[in-house]
């Protein structure tokens, strides 16, 4: 009776002001066979429900209301199931169980929900604390056992793509979630280009210049690369850096994945190297493609160790350079396919301490030593492969180079090209397009009419000492060349 | 010499220490109320005599419909394979501690794949009449050393409405028999003292397939996929779960903590994988198959039931396992999860990772030690021997054959 009472008096909350068209005769007629109560009572049962109401914060359904029209009595006992079978179940409950009786009961029940939504702060930032933690756990239990430090050796020098391949190269690098020591060899001495992107890392930097200047065909700036690489490990070997030495050209693109599965190097690892051999000039690689059409099928662009089914290295996949034989690029801004040396140094790491003068102990057999070569004693001939006496023996990485975890990648802009030195625009760039409208046109004068050629002139944002093309002031952005071009008017 | 003894003595006690400790660096041994016994192997423990009943029973059920192999209910058919084919199974029903009736009351299915129950009873009548008019091992003890799989929403009250279900009871029939159902909570009509409750069938390939490396953090705090309104049969909200999940949502649509939704992603078992804490609160009734994929994922379940009884529960210390939490705590989900301390939380992921945990949830085709079935087969061994008073003097009788709703008397 009191459930009753009190569903009762929750659809009187919720239906307060509808509860006035009610009939309260009919109301009661339905199933209290009392007398009709005075509407003081009812006042103060609404008090009384608004007050529980508030306190609980139950949120009272529909049915309750459909459960009050209903009529017949025997609605009452099929329609709520929740009221009737509270009233049921309980004899029946205590003759089953002689131990306390459930207090989970089957049928409606209020959905709960607490006064205040928003999520507290301070269990907010106790939630990321776990997850935090969680992670750690996670990183020390499955991840790598001891990381070792990742010793990135970068030749580059100063051209018109360099900030597009150290932007990149740098983001790699920031994102590695080991220690990074990157060195950097710069042909042509140190610039400041170049020690910009290298500041700008935040990492451990070393940047060391390079006498030579980077030639214009690309076998001999292979050559010199190579030189610089060396160059690179010297630096190494006198400043006993200790980690994993990983050779990342300024063009190549690394993914993530490549800095953890290096850590499983033990003292010269090789990787698969995805050659993306391209020139830009659709035509060219589609005639490539149709001369060999009749002859066997285009191999894959990888680089990389091959084994045999038990997974022991039994050779090397190199780049077929065969179909590009007369169309290779021969300096750096042809426009033609540029070709991979047969081994690139990318496709090979090795552990620091092969380099130290001390570990002639710890060393391998199969690896050569390197000391003589470092000292300049003698000249690196094809590639890193010639570090090892006994190429079978390398390591290979990523369950023999199955997956392709870095792309090689040759792209330079023309030789003539240049570009704002540091790529800050220092004095006010030339109007290619002007605007139609500006609104400090002379009644006089007419529009310049831009001819096609003009456009045509400009193939490099080069800056040039201009003048202007007839202009009356032209509206600029935000520059002072308004002022300019009217006063040398 | 008592210095020799001591020195011996505390240099087994470094060895013990340091090999077990070894082995909790990233998991632990899991024991519950009955012990150290999920690795426990039944075989020899018990003898198990397999009814040969016609195929009406069970074989045929399954050709007319193959989706029964698939389903959450799955379990009683893989259980009558296991058993044909496993060592505890004997020949001779005279030296047999358990009787097994191959019976799939789940197998009749709607178009759209949900099991009727409505002719179970009658299928168990005629089945139990069936076992007591041809083998005199029914009638010696009324069916108590007699085992029957019933995994329905409310094992053998054979309803899936829990009212009716409450109604009927459980088959008076079986009141003797155990039964091993998947429906547990505790001072329910439906579960009866000595029942065996086991997990609901997930296919273990499907899971296994799409496992994600254990480094990939997780990052999700909490993780919940289903509905949380039935619209077809409770629009309202307040009956469907007893109002629990419709206050999940409610609390914590909103939260940025809380993944809910009634999303179907493709990427729900890597999602899981993901999470610290998965929520499996109860529905139309309180187990759900969400469990047995928490523990494979390594989530750790929290579990919005009342007085629930989970699977193995005697053998698998769910306290220290899973967080439950009061369906009147609901509003206050997130400030129970994040006052949790950190040890505790890794403590529960270590246990979870143990494979044993992860095995003893699973129904793997072929059966593998560990396994679900084998925990069935551990914890009927672990009610033998028989109490005498089971068995019954010739003549006598306890169970009222004539009992339940008149619709169930009619032969099937």
């Amino acid at each position: 009776m009191k459930l009753l009472s009190a569903f009762r008096s929750s659809y009187l909350n919720r239906r307060g002001s509808t509860f006035r068209s009610l009939d309260p005769s009919s109301f009661d007629g339905a199933f209290i066979p009392k007398p009709s109560p005075s509407s003081i009572f009812w006042l103060a049962i609404h008090c009384l429900c608004c007050l529980i109401s508030l306190i609980l914060g139950f949120r009272f359904s529909h049915l309750v209301l459909f459960f009050l029209f209903s009529t017949s009595v025997t609605n009452l006992y099929t329609t709520t199931a929740g009221v009737s079978q509270l009233l049921q179940l309980k004899p029946s409950e205590k003759a089953n169980v002689t131990a306390k009786s459930s207090r989970v009961v089957v049928g409606r029940h209020g959905i709960r929900i607490r006064p205040w939504p928003h999520p507290n702060p301070i269990e907010v930032m106790r939630a990321h604390q776990l997850l935090e933690r969680v992670q750690k756990e996670q990183k020390s239990l499955y991840g790598v056992r001891r990381p070792r430090a990742v010793i990135a050796v970068t030749p580059t020098y100063v051209r018109t793509f360099q900030a597009l391949h150290l932007t990149g190269v740098m983001h790699s690098l920031m994102l590695v979630p080991y220690d990074v020591v990157w060195i950097v060899v710069e042909a042509g001495g140190k610039s400041n280009e170049t020690a910009s992107f290298v500041g700008k890392s935040r990492l451990k930097t070393i940047h060391v210049g390079f006498d030579q200047k980077m030639p214009n065909t690309w076998e001999d700036r292979g050559k010199l690369e190579s030189k610089m690489r060396i160059q690179a490990l010297r630096i190494v070997r006198e400043e006993k850096l200790d980690g994993i030495v990983v050779f990342v050209d300024d063009s190549n693109m690394h993914s993530m994945e490549l800095f953890d599965e290096i850590q499983n190097v033990r003292w010269f690892g090789a990787l698969s190297v995805g050659i993306l051999a391209h020139s830009g000039n659709a035509d060219e690689l589609s005639s490539v493609l149709k001369t060999n059409q009749e002859g066997k099928p285009l191999s894959m662009p990888i680089q990389g160790p091959s084994c045999d089914s038990s997974g022991k290295l039994v050779g090397w996949h190199v780049f077929n350079t065969q179909p590009y034989a007369t169309k290779t690029a021969v300096y750096v801004d042809d426009k033609a396919a540029v070709m991979p040396s047969k081994m690139e140094w990318s496709g090979f790491v090795l552990n620091s301490r092969l380099l130290w003068k001390e570990s002639a102990v710890d060393r391998p057999a199969w690896v050569k030593d390197v000391n003589n070569l470092l000292d300049g004693n003698e000249e690196i001939e094809d590639g890193p492969l010639s570090l090892v006496k006994d190429p079978s023996m390398v390591e290979t990485l990523e369950s023999c180079g199955r997956n392709v975890l870095l792309w090689w990648l040759r792209v330079e802009a023309r030789a003539d090209s240049k570009f704002p030195p540091g790529w800050i625009i220092k004095s006010p760039l030339d109007i290619t397009v002007p605007s139609e409208r500006t609104p400090w046109l002379d009644s006089s004068s007419k529009l310049p009419v831009v001819t096609k050629e003009e456009k045509n002139n400009q193939p490099a944002t080069e800056k040039r000492s201009g003048k202007p093309r007839g202009s009356k002031s032209k509206n600029n952005r935000g520059t002072q060349e308004p002022k300019t071009t009217r006063s040398r008017k | 010499m008592t210095n020799r003894s001591s020195l011996s003595a505390i240099l087994l006690f470094l060895f013990f220490s340091a090999s077990s400790a070894q082995h909790n660096v990233r998991t632990e041994r899991i024991s519950g109320s009955a012990g150290d016994v999920l690795e426990d192997n039944p075989v020899g423990k018990l003898k198990v005599y397999v009814y040969e009943l016609p195929s009406k029973y069970n074989k045929k059920l399954l050709q007319k419909d193959p989706r029964c192999l698939t389903h959450m209910f799955a379990a009683e058919i893989f259980m009558h394979r296991f058993l044909l084919s496993s060592p505890v199974r004997t020949l001779n029903p005279d030296e047999a501690d358990w009787f097994y009736s191959p019976i799939y009351p789940t197998c009749d299915l709607t178009p759209t794949g949900l099991p009727l129950p409505f002719k179970s009873p009658r299928m168990m009548r005629s089945a139990i009449q069936l076992i007591s008019s041809n083998w005199p091992y029914w009638n010696k003890t009324e069916g108590a050393d007699h085992f029957f799989v019933v995994p329905h929403d409310f094992g053998a009250c054979f309803h899936y409405q829990e009212e009716k279900a409450i109604e009927r009871g459980i088959l008076p029939l079986l009141k003797r028999a155990t039964l091993v159902q998947t429906f547990g909570q505790r001072n329910h009509v439906c579960l009866d003292q000595g029942s065996i409750t086991i997990p609901p069938f997930a296919p273990p390939q499907k899971m296994q397939a799409h496992l994600i490396p254990p480094d990939v953090p997780r990052s999700i705090f909490v993780y919940f996929r289903g509905l949380f309104y039935d619209v077809n049969n409770d629009p309202e909200g307040g009956y469907y779960a007893r109002g629990a999940r419709a206050a999940v949502w409610e609390n914590f649509k909103n939260n940025p903590l809380f993944d809910i939704s009634t999303d179907h992603p493709t990427t729900y078992y890597e999602d899981m994988q993901r999470s610290i804490f998965c929520l499996c609160p109860l529905g139309w009734a309180p187990w759900s198959p969400r469990l047995v994929e928490a523990v494979v994922f390594g989530c750790i379940p929290v579990i919005i039931a009342d007085d629930i009884v989970l699977p193995f529960a005697d053998a698998i210390p769910w306290e220290e396992i899973g967080v439950f939490v009061a369906e009147k705590d609901v509003p206050e989900l997130d400030t129970i999860l994040t006052s949790i301390p950190t040890e505790v939380i890794l403590r529960k992921q270590r246990l979870l990772a143990n494979p044993s945990m992860k095995q003893a949830m699973l129904f793997p085709q072929p059966a593998q030690p560990g396994d679900a079935f084998h925990q069935i087969l551990n914890g009927l061994a672990r009610k033998l021997p028989h109490d005498g008073s089971v068995y019954l003097k010739a003549g006598e009788k306890v169970l009222n054959w004539t009992a339940g709703p008149v619709g169930d008397l009619k032969p099937w």
